[in-house]
């Protein structure tokens, strides 16, 4: 293809000319050191690209080479537990060949071309297939098999397939199509980043996403395959939710992209997860873990891509029929470099010097979120689940890009600098955060938790906002103004947020809580307010009972190891036994 | 051969537009011979055909468009590097002005440096002792942490600035073999008194012999500020990586650095973002934070404490909002603690560590030491919270309970808050103290400590 020539160098942004045969959204190599761009706008001859790296040293006059097609990743096995920059090279592989700084125009393979997999075929000669078909699979990790299927542009009947030990490019399979053609089947294959990859059909989302943590899976749970956002101030504890979703989340596979954040806590992930235990199968959360770390200080446009390459990487196993959960942390710095990019093009800028197309590129990011059956001729079910950290100015939720994402997600976590300024983590405010997800995922709780599980979630939220309500009396006129009745109320709603909601991510038991045990301690709580209720009513004097001894043992239930789920059940015996010492006391 | 060019077309505010010219880099180093001889710096911002747009380094007065001549030097900007440097001081450009001889370089880098990979950082987790108990004992410094100070015009944070430059040590553990400490200090902005009261403290305590300083006055062009936080860090990188030591970089005013930037924005007619701040701020200040670490294998760190004085004391202000947004916490400063005078002012409940907790307990400081900094926080929100009430509804409206907490939380600023400016507490005084403190608080009540530590320290 013809090589262009650089007529301008504005940061990373450069324009060729001579371009015209170039596509839009081609990858271009630029200069001698080859750094890699793309095309982002054609005007007659001339090309506007942003570079994935830096360009200082670049100049006019120098050459552009297109490589003739769009951004893509590579998919196969070989990436799980790897680390990947914004545009898909191992960070690893980069630190072996360039040392501990990142320097320019290297190229390092996304997938190693070299290991043998040992592929295990899961069809027979004569069996008919289409794209997204599985034809076998890679035991990868301890806990992710790693399904091949068939590309989307082949269809026909497997000639032949062999189990046995091949590199990532060597042929599995053959599948001769409709014109008798023999197309040989690799393990690897790329797809466009901005591209989402196609499925047969979308379904509304049924089943919670359980994350092991109290508020969110009791008040606003996100369902297998919805998406949530997690706006907040500095200090709030975003990172930490983020993190903590990534450990404990019962997806089966964890696409983190560290968007523009900082290089401490990337390399905080990158040597923690390997020490985690999956709650379930007690494998190192690392074995279904792929990270993404473009951070603030490298290139801004890789950054752009960064949550593309990393939700393209996630569609690919939702095809493969796994529940996936990606976190982008934080999607703010992901519309800065939106931002940056489109005032090198002199756009006309949107709201607070956005381009004006920021909501579309968000809603389409986050519709590439759901629950899906998946293409090929037999049925598979997928989900990938999008959560993004909002980091707002200030705090301030008028945001663009908090509007912008409010728009299409359904979850909303608010994390409020005033609780987190009370140490009370995780820092998700319960009035201001809402999930639309109840209605779909109630039946899926009911049935696997408990029948009252609904309810109970309802009665403790109402306790929670009665309490916001009668604040407001208490700093006028004080505590000792309220009734019996309402003294009660304040007690329990304390009871909810201290003994219950706030969670302690770094201690070894509180850090993640099951279904089960979140059900029986909220339960307790419930059932302490209710008997005591009963006494209240009986006049029998309300300091007496929110003092009683087992309050202590309440505020120690989150403690309790999962295995000995029965000593918080039988806390409620020991309810009774005291009340009833107590009301013996009085009526005397 | 390096060609000249007198086609300098326009000169705007801190800008230059030169026409006519060949094979010009992005972010090329340009030297400019005003007709005086006088020669000037600038770096390439953009090329665009035949036309270059040069940033000058120290201002446009008295550049004459007819007569100055334009040369580009076929490279970055760099600095000249050697263990020398130590003991000197440097302008803002990086050009000795404490009278002494050149500097021999023993190396020169690119002052943008390039970003650490993530993969080879390694994790900050090494306890720094700094004296200051607000530090120590509750928001605790680690080797290759960033944390900023946000402060306020006329708040003690130079003093602060100071004192940790003075004591800043790590816990030496026997038999390890002492590492070698620097202070890199940057001035950006600061009047020249401030400027002289800190080389003059590190002169009358010795510590100037293991600091190099880069001043950029407040009389200084505005626009050489862009590259002092560069030099300064270039110089902590060449230090701490290629000669193994562990550096404390201080940097101030960020402010100042930030209004500079803010100003070529303008000059280059960019649309604005919050406050009139270019949209790219967050990843400038981050090209600057974010060259704190330490990586694997290598024996020298580089730990950051960047000053900032807030505007109006609002910290959703963009300079401090971004700038939380990548360190790993901060200190923030309190002005009615300074009006007290409590000295260092600062405002524990606002202030945070990030890295505190891999940086404290058994075997970095003491046993004890996380459970003592919960307990200390509890007991001062509750004693604020009790001052709150006090204000309100007077001191009849206390319960007891109340009256001790705000006992405590007089107490606890009087005496573990302040604390003098030649004050050098070990990590073991900070702690004691906060048990000494503890006495105030019937024992019923120290839910946040664990038992055994309560029998062994609370005597």
């Amino acid at each position: 293809m013809k090589t262009g020539k650089i007529i301008k160098v504005a940061g990373p942004l450069i324009i060729a000319e001579g371009m015209e045969e170039a596509n839009l959204f081609d990858v271009v190599k630029v200069s001698k050191m080859e750094l890699i761009g793309e095309i982002i706008e054609m005007r007659g001859d001339k090309a506007s690209i942003q570079v994935y790296e830096e360009t200082s040293g670049i100049g006019v006059g120098d050459p552009v080479y297109s490589l003739g097609m769009p951004l893509s990743v590579e998919l196969g096995p070989g990436l799980i537990s790897k680390i990947y920059d914004g545009i898909q090279r191992p960070l690893d592989l980069i630190a072996e060949q360039a040392g501990d700084l990142l320097t320019r125009g290297i190229s390092v393979p996304a997938i190693d071309k070299n290991i043998k997999w040992h592929f295990i075929p899961l069809v027979k000669k004569g069996d008919e297939v289409s794209g997204g078909d599985i034809i076998g699979y890679v035991q990868e990790t301890v806990l992710i098999k790693h399904y091949i299927m068939i590309p989307h542009n082949v269809e026909g009947v497997i000639e032949n397939i062999t189990e046995g030990d091949f590199t990532v490019v060597e042929p599995v399979a053959e599948v001769k199509n409709k014109n008798n053609e023999k197309i040989k089947i690799q393990m690897l294959q790329t797809w466009p980043v901005r591209k989402p990859r196609p499925y047969k059909v979308k379904k509304n989302p049924t089943e919670p996403m359980l994350t092991g943590q109290r508020v969110i899976d009791t008040f606003f749970p996100v369902a297998k395959g919805g998406t949530a956002c997690v706006p907040g101030p500095f200090g709030s504890g975003k990172t930490v939710v983020q993190h903590q979703l990534a450990k404990w989340a019962d997806a089966e596979v964890i696409v983190y992209v560290g968007c523009g954040e900082r290089g401490n806590e990337m390399t905080d992930v990158l040597l923690e997860f390997p020490e985690l235990k999956d709650p379930k199968s007690g494998e190192p959360l690392m074995k279904r873990t792929i990270l993404i770390a473009n951070t603030s200080n490298m290139p801004v446009a890789a950054r752009e891509a960064s949550v593309y390459t990393g939700i393209t990487l996630a569609e690919y196993f939702r095809d493969m029929g796994y529940s996936v959960a990606l976190m982008a942390d934080s999607t703010s710095r992901w519309a800065e470099a939106m931002r940056e990019m489109s005032g090198r093009l002199e756009e006309m800028p949107g709201e607070e010097g956005y381009p004006a197309y920021l909501g579309t590129r968000i809603s389409e990011f986050y519709e590439r979120a759901g629950k899906v059956i998946t293409s090929g001729k037999k049925d598979k079910e997928g989900s990938l689940t999008v959560i993004g950290a909002v980091s707002p100015p200030g705090g301030d939720l008028s945001d663009p890009v908090v509007q912008a994402t409010l728009r299409v997600v359904k979850v909303f976590w608010s994390l409020s600098a005033n609780l987190a300024y009370r140490r009370h983590f995780p820092a998700i405010d319960w009035l201001t955060s809402y999930t639309l997800y109840d209605n779909n995922i109630k039946q899926w709780l009911m049935k696997n938790v408990s029948n009252d599980w609904p309810e109970m979630k309802v009665k403790a939220m109402t306790i929670l906002q009665k309490e916001s309500e009668l604040e407001e009396i208490v700093r006028l006129v004080g505590l000792d103004a309220l009734s019996a009745e309402n003294r009660l109320f304040m007690d329990t709603a304390k009871s909810i947020r201290e003994d219950y909601l706030h969670q302690n991510a770094f201690h070894e038991i509180d850090t993640y809580t099951s279904s089960k045990k979140s059900y029986e301690m909220l339960s307790v709580i419930l059932f302490f307010h209710d008997e005591a209720m009963n006494l209240v009513k009986a006049d029998i004097p309300v300091k007496d009972i929110i003092n009683l001894e087992v309050k202590e043992k309440i505020a120690r239930m989150k403690y309790i190891d999962e295995k000995e789920i029965n000593k918080i059940i039988e806390i409620k015996n020991e309810i009774l036994e005291q009340m009833k010492i107590l009301k013996d006391k009085y009526t005397i | 051969m390096i060609k000249e060019y007198k086609t300098i077309s326009e000169i705007v505010g801190p800008l230059m537009l030169v026409k006519n010219v060949e094979n010009v880099k992005y972010e090329e180093l340009v030297e400019i011979e005003l007709q005086t001889g006088e020669i000037r710096n600038g770096k390439v911002l953009e090329v665009n055909k035949d036309m270059a747009l040069v940033q000058l380094f120290e201002g446009a007065r008295g550049i004459n468009i007819g007569q100055s001549k334009v040369r580009f030097l076929g490279k970055g900007v760099e600095i000249a590097l050697s263990e020398d440097m130590l003991g000197r001081v440097f302008d803002g450009q990086g050009r000795p002005i404490d009278g002494k001889e050149k500097i021999l370089p023993e190396i020169t880098k690119d002052i943008n440096g390039s970003p650490i990979n993530p993969f080879s950082r390694d994790y900050p987790n090494e306890f720094i002792q700094t004296g200051i108990s607000t530090i120590d004992g509750l928001n605790t410094l680690v080797r290759g942490q960033k944390l900023p100070i946000f402060s306020g015009s006329g708040l003690p944070h130079n003093r602060m600035a100071a004192q940790i430059a003075r004591q800043a040590k790590v816990l030496e553990k026997e038999g390890e073999p002492i590492t070698k400490f620097a202070v890199v200090f940057a001035a950006m902005g600061i009047t020249f008194e401030e400027a002289q009261f800190f080389i003059e403290d590190f002169q009358k305590t010795g510590a100037i012999e293991r600091t190099v300083l880069f001043i950029n006055l407040a009389n200084d062009p505005a626009i050489e500020r862009i590259s002092t936080p560069r030099l300064a860090l270039t110089t902590a990188e060449y230090l701490a990586f290629d000669k193994g030591m562990h550096v404390l970089v201080i940097l101030t005013d960020m402010t100042n650095y930030c209004e500079a930037l803010r100003e070529i924005s303008a000059a280059r007619q960019e649309v604005p973002g919050r406050r009139g701040y270019p949209g790219y701020l967050y990843t400038d200040l981050s090209t600057i934070y974010e060259r704190a670490g330490r990586i694997k294998g290598k024996e020298g760190s580089i730990t950051q404490i960047p000053i900032l004085t807030m505007p109006e004391d609002d910290k959703t202000h963009p300079i401090p909002d971004l700038t939380g947004y990548i360190t790993e916490g901060q200190i923030v400063f309190s002005r009615s603690l300074h009006r007290k005078g409590i000295y260092p002012p600062v405002d524990v409940l606002q202030s945070l560590s990030r890295l505190k907790d891999k940086g404290i307990g058994k075997g970095k400081t003491r046993e004890d030491h996380a459970d003592v900094f919960n307990q200390l926080f509890a007991c001062y929100a509750a004693g604020l919270e009790a001052r709150e009430l006090e204000a309100i509804l007077g001191q009849a409206a206390l319960s007891d309970l109340d009256k001790i907490y705000y006992k405590f939380a007089e107490e606890f600023e009087k005496r573990y808050i302040n604390q003098g400016e030649y004050e050098n507490r070990t990590i073991f005084e900070t702690l004691n103290m906060s048990w000494e403190l503890f006495k105030l608080i019937p024992k019923v009540e120290l839910k946040r400590i664990r038992d055994a530590y309560l029998e062994k320290y609370l005597k």
